[in-house]
């Protein structure tokens, strides 16, 4: 079969379509993910033994499981667990939030104890509860140290929602698979689905630098 | 009455007693020196005063307060306890008069301005004004430790705690912090000192405390100490660290 690019523009719309469901996945799945990491992180890093023993075996639920497991999980077994009936795309963020979330935890929970622990003294030294030492000294410090493993999670966060090809999302990848299905044109589909994850990426690498930038990591 | 008094205070870290059931009264005006060879608990005790470490027995009032408090009442104490600490610690996302002005804003409440003025004059205090706007890194090591002895003053305290102010400095950077610590003892007020600077410790000190064992061995007038060791150890002491 000779390989013709030609039949890509056609497809485009199509592709373009799946992508903005991977870009939804992935954004409102991080935002979550995100705050569910800060919450869980700073329980391991500053929670008490009952706040610290949940996260801590939250995140090794999540760790110690592939995403695929945690997606059929949530899709297939949650229903008959609890009753609760929901669809691709709700699974598809919500696997996303909790698998990001424990990842991020661990990134939140170091960089906020690599914060040296003499500027938490000086804090409380001049008479601020914990919670102002942490929002105003601790926070603002640890969150530069924050960017570059939280944009390399966003990353593979993005690319991991190609997975949810098994539950039926019609992301990118289920997209591409869906017209090669109909034409058998691999190599053209699967280039273009590739490229268009790089440009995917790639935006987010530019934008991460750009912050990286602008907070020098003190 | 006293404005610090240990009674009988201990304080260990698990198996190991750092402290030994130390009585002592510091009164509003002393200069207190506190010496001693390392592991002596010269460290912890002053930390123990503004809380930062728990004591474990006995009693620690500090301004009338028992730091066993907790909460809020701790959060006074430390409020009239400024502490300078060896590694200057100052916030180093913040420039010198920002670090200055931080306690009075984030503590006393004081609006920006406010405290920034404030912060401007302290700054002048310890000779700095002009480098104000610098972030700490732009800072030398003496410039960065009297920085942070102003971020202390600035939250008015009635006693400063320093903890071996000039121990991380090259010795022509010990003067300028050696010199406003002194312009600071002249002016009245109450200071603890660890260190082992011991010509501060004649010229300026009221009193001197040797310490060994989590426990005070010698307390009495640093010239009459210095001169006359009551103890061989102290007399020991006194050879190596001059």
């Amino acid at each position: 079969m000779e390989i013709d690019w030609s039949v890509i523009p056609g497809f485009l719309p199509q592709l373009a379509a799946g992508a903005r469901v991977t870009i939804l996945i992935a954004l409102a799945g991080l935002v979550g993910g995100t705050i569910l990491g800060l919450i869980a992180g700073l329980m391991r890093a500053y929670g008490g033994r009952v706040l610290n023993a949940i996260a801590f075996i939250y995140i090794e639920l999540i760790r110690g499981t592939p995403i695929v497991v945690q997606v059929m999980f949530l899709y297939f077994a949650m229903p008959v667990l609890t009753g609760l009936r929901v669809d691709p795309m709700t699974a598809a963020v919500l696997a996303i939030v909790v698998n990001a979330g424990a990842y991020i935890a661990e990134i939140v929970r170091g960089a906020f104890l690599s914060i040296p622990r003499g500027l938490t003294e000086a804090g409380l030294a001049m008479g601020l509860p914990q919670w102002k030492v942490l929002t105003h000294i601790v926070g603002p410090l640890a969150f530069r140290r924050l960017i570059p493993p939280l944009g390399n999670q966003f990353i593979v966060s993005l690319k991991d929602t190609s997975l949810f090809i098994v539950i039926g999302v019609g992301e990118l990848t289920r997209t591409g698979q869906e017209i090669m299905a109909s034409n058998f044109r691999a190599v053209e589909i699967w280039t273009a689905v590739a490229v268009i994850y790089l440009i995917l990426t790639g935006t987010l690498t530019a934008i991460l630098r750009v912050v990286e930038n602008r907070m020098r990591i003190l | 009455m006293s404005i610090i008094e240990f009674h009988k205070t201990s304080k260990h870290f698990g198996d190991l007693k750092v402290l030994d059931q130390v009585d002592l009264s510091i009164e509003q005006g002393e200069v207190v020196v506190l010496i001693g060879p390392s592991g002596s608990g010269k460290s912890t005790l002053l930390r123990c005063i503004n809380g930062l470490e728990q004591i474990t027995g006995g009693d620690l009032i500090v301004d009338g307060i028992s730091v066993r408090a907790g909460g809020r009442q701790l959060r006074q104490i430390r409020q009239e306890a400024g502490m300078v600490f060896q590694q200057f610690n100052l916030f180093p996302q913040m420039t010198a008069l920002q670090n200055v002005a931080f306690g009075p804003r984030k503590v006393r409440g004081l609006g920006r301005r406010e405290a920034e003025a404030q912060a401007l004059e302290l700054l002048d205090k310890v000779g700095l004004k002009e480098r104000a706007h610098h972030v700490p890194s732009a800072l030398s090591g003496g410039q960065q430790q009297r920085v942070a002895i102003a971020r202390a003053l600035a939250v008015r305290p009635k006693v400063m705690l320093f903890d071996e102010p000039t121990s991380a400095l090259d010795p022509e950077l010990k003067q300028e912090v050696l010199t406003v610590m002194r312009q600071l003892a002249q002016e009245g007020m109450t200071m603890v000192v660890v260190t082992h600077e011991m010509s501060f410790a004649r010229q300026v000190g009221t009193r001197l405390i040797f310490m060994e064992h989590g426990k005070i061995s010698v307390d009495g007038n640093p010239v009459e100490v210095i001169t006359n060791p009551p103890s061989d150890r102290l007399k020991d002491f006194l050879q190596h660290v001059e």
